[in-house]
């Protein structure tokens, strides 16, 4: 066979790049039982777990039900569990497996990289968080969604500020055991201030000032007053612009930090 | 296209790992050199001596602390998506994901790859055909690396980087993969390779540098390096006779000679001139010269005079050593 053959045209572009990458990290996701677990299971084992909690708080301030606190807080865990976590556990094992060194040699930019390893976290966020919307309409009864433009934008500043963090969080696991132990500080915030259990409105006023500065707060908010109602444009205006903070924020951090082969 | 152009230049090039100073560690130290288009230029060096060091900078992974590379007239750090179309990488240690299968990784990188060769047509380059089912953990470490010599292939590069390509190769496989190299520098594709097999070297090599201590101490053809070290003739002489014995030793064109427990060695410029005169005398007195033995000088002994130089050098190369070369 002679090494060069007649020469094939096609050029890679960053969205042929994007997709080579993101199917062949939807086939690892597949296969790994950790990571499905991880994305699938658990946003409905802790929506389900937490709704006892739930149950537990005075939720008359907020004029919220049950239902309609769980579900919402079910976006959270989506966010936390199937899009940041598994992502850093992705990201931590790409690298350590010399997998990320070895694109980089390639025609695929450093978005791209990260952006591929990052769609089927991020399909999967998707597809949860619209069963938790079908399910939340159909079977609880919680009402059409209100204002489905700040729904989708409080999910697409929750996605992109997830996977961001994610590659920022990465830097600091040296392996995938130590992926699970460097997510739970931001896991253990989000839980308890950004609103997947108790929402901001139950919350004494001053500490849920404080809450709206939590990274995952604005995407919770946009997303659970675009389902059930209740945000002003001068609280989705402040929502965006703390999330914009944060994704900056989260940019930085990964250019600044952000490692693409095992420290030696 | 200019023929015989300049295709990779790289001068006064530095590479510093960690701060300034003895916390530092500088693994290459103004290293200069170009390689012509259709070349194939290897890089040697004992394992420390900044070979990956040096190459990751070509490639564009990282940015030098001093010095320039233009590799086909762009900096591969700064104008990365300029070059990488028209290079083809294969890393010394590269990684795919485990859960792979070889078909799946070759199909992901042809998707990120301008005018990527099918999925057939890469195996069967590096003999991979029937191997495409089977998950990346499972290959050997000579099929990893054939795997990734074929990812390497896979845009039909003009230029190709190849850091120690035959390294966990059966020795079959490393032939095979030499004449894959062989036809593809025929095609044109110009070649750096970095090796520490030095009959590599010597069979792929037009031209070669060899490195110790991050900085460039010999280059040329394989025949100019080699030239420049002399014959050897070694053997023991019979019990009774001594060196003192042989003639005049100048006059054999001998250079140097030493006596290790009775078996000496003589070096030479002058191969066939030094023997034929120790083998005359031999006659003459008729002794037999015991495990006679007559070679022109290898890469090997080249690399070692080299390489070898200055064994207090030896410890800091052993100290950069963990530090990716």
């Amino acid at each position: 066979m002679a090494v060069s053959t007649t020469m094939s045209t096609m050029v890679s572009t960053a969205g042929s790049r994007v997709l080579a990458l993101g199917r062949a990290e939807l086939t690892l996701l597949g296969r790994s039982k950790t990571a499905l677990y991880m994305g699938l299971l658990m946003p409905a084992v802790m929506v389900y777990a937490m709704h006892s909690v739930v149950a537990g708080v005075d939720l008359d301030k907020a004029g919220m039900s049950v239902a309609a606190v769980s579900v919402t807080g079910g976006f959270g865990f989506v966010l936390v569990l199937a899009v940041y976590q598994n992502l850093v556990t992705a990201y931590v094992a790409r690298r350590e497996e010399l997998v990320l060194k070895r694109l980089r040699t390639g025609e695929a930019s450093d978005v791209e990289i990260l952006a591929g390893t990052a769609i089927p976290a991020v399909l999967v966020a998707l597809a949860q968080c619209v069963l938790l919307v079908v399910a939340g309409v159909v079977w609880l009864k919680l009402g059409a969604v209100h204002r489905p433009e700040l729904l989708l934008a409080g999910l697409v500043f929750g996605v992109v500020l997830c996977v961001t963090l994610a590659a920022a969080t990465a830097a600091w696991a040296k392996s995938v055991e130590g992926a699970q132990f460097v997510t739970t500080p931001l896991f253990l915030i989000s839980m308890a201030g950004s609103g997947l259990v108790v929402p901001l409105e139950a919350m004494p006023d001053g500490v849920a000032q404080i809450c709206r500065l939590l990274p995952l707060t604005p995407a919770m908010q946009l997303m659970r007053g675009g389902w059930l109602g209740g945000v002003d444009a001068v609280d989705a205006l402040r929502d965006v612009l703390t999330a914009l903070v944060w994704v900056a924020l989260g940019v930085f951090a990964v250019r600044r930090w952000f490692r693409w082969e095992p420290r030696r | 296209m200019d023929i015989g152009d300049s295709v990779i230049e790289v001068s006064e090039l530095r590479r510093r790992y960690g701060p300034e100073g003895d916390k530092g560690f500088e693994a290459v130290r103004g290293v200069s050199f170009t390689v012509a288009r259709g070349e194939l230029f290897a890089l040697l060096g004992t394992n420390g001596a900044g070979k990956t060091s040096t190459v990751e900078l070509l490639e564009g992974l990282a940015r030098p602390s001093g010095g320039r590379v233009r590799v086909l007239g762009h900096d591969p750090f700064e104008e990365r998506s300029a070059v990488r179309p028209r290079v083809g990488v294969m890393l010394q240690e590269g990684g795919f994901p485990s859960d792979l299968t070889v078909t799946e990784t070759v199909r992901m990188w042809a998707g990120c790859t301008t005018g990527a060769r099918p999925v057939g047509e890469a195996l069967g380059l590096v003999g991979l055909v029937g191997r495409g089912d089977v998950r990346i953990k499972q290959l050997s470490g000579g099929e990893r690396r054939r795997l990734d010599l074929a990812l390497a292939l896979l845009g039909r590069p003009e230029v190709l980087f190849l850091d120690e390509p035959t390294t966990g190769l059966d020795p079959e496989a490393r032939h095979t993969t030499w004449e894959l190299v062989r036809r593809l520098r025929e095609e044109g594709t110009t070649v750096l390779l970095t090796t520490h097999y030095l009959e590599e070297a010597e069979a792929l090599a037009d031209r070669l540098a060899i490195m110790r201590e991050g900085r460039i101490v010999t280059s040329g053809a394989p025949g100019e390096v080699i030239g420049a070290y002399p014959a050897r003739i070694r053997f023991a002489m019979p019990v009774g006779w001594f060196v003192g014995d042989l003639p005049p030793l100048a006059e054999l064109g001998v250079v140097r000679h030493e006596e290790t427990e009775g078996r000496i060695e003589l070096q030479t410029r002058e191969l066939q001139r030094t023997l034929t005169g120790l083998l005359v005398w031999a006659r003459e007195k008729d002794i037999e010269l015991e495990g006679l033995d007559a070679r022109t000088a290898s890469l090997e002994e080249a690399f070692l005079a080299i390489a070898g130089a200055g064994t207090g050098a030896g410890a800091a190369v052993g100290a950069g050593a963990g530090r990716g070369e």
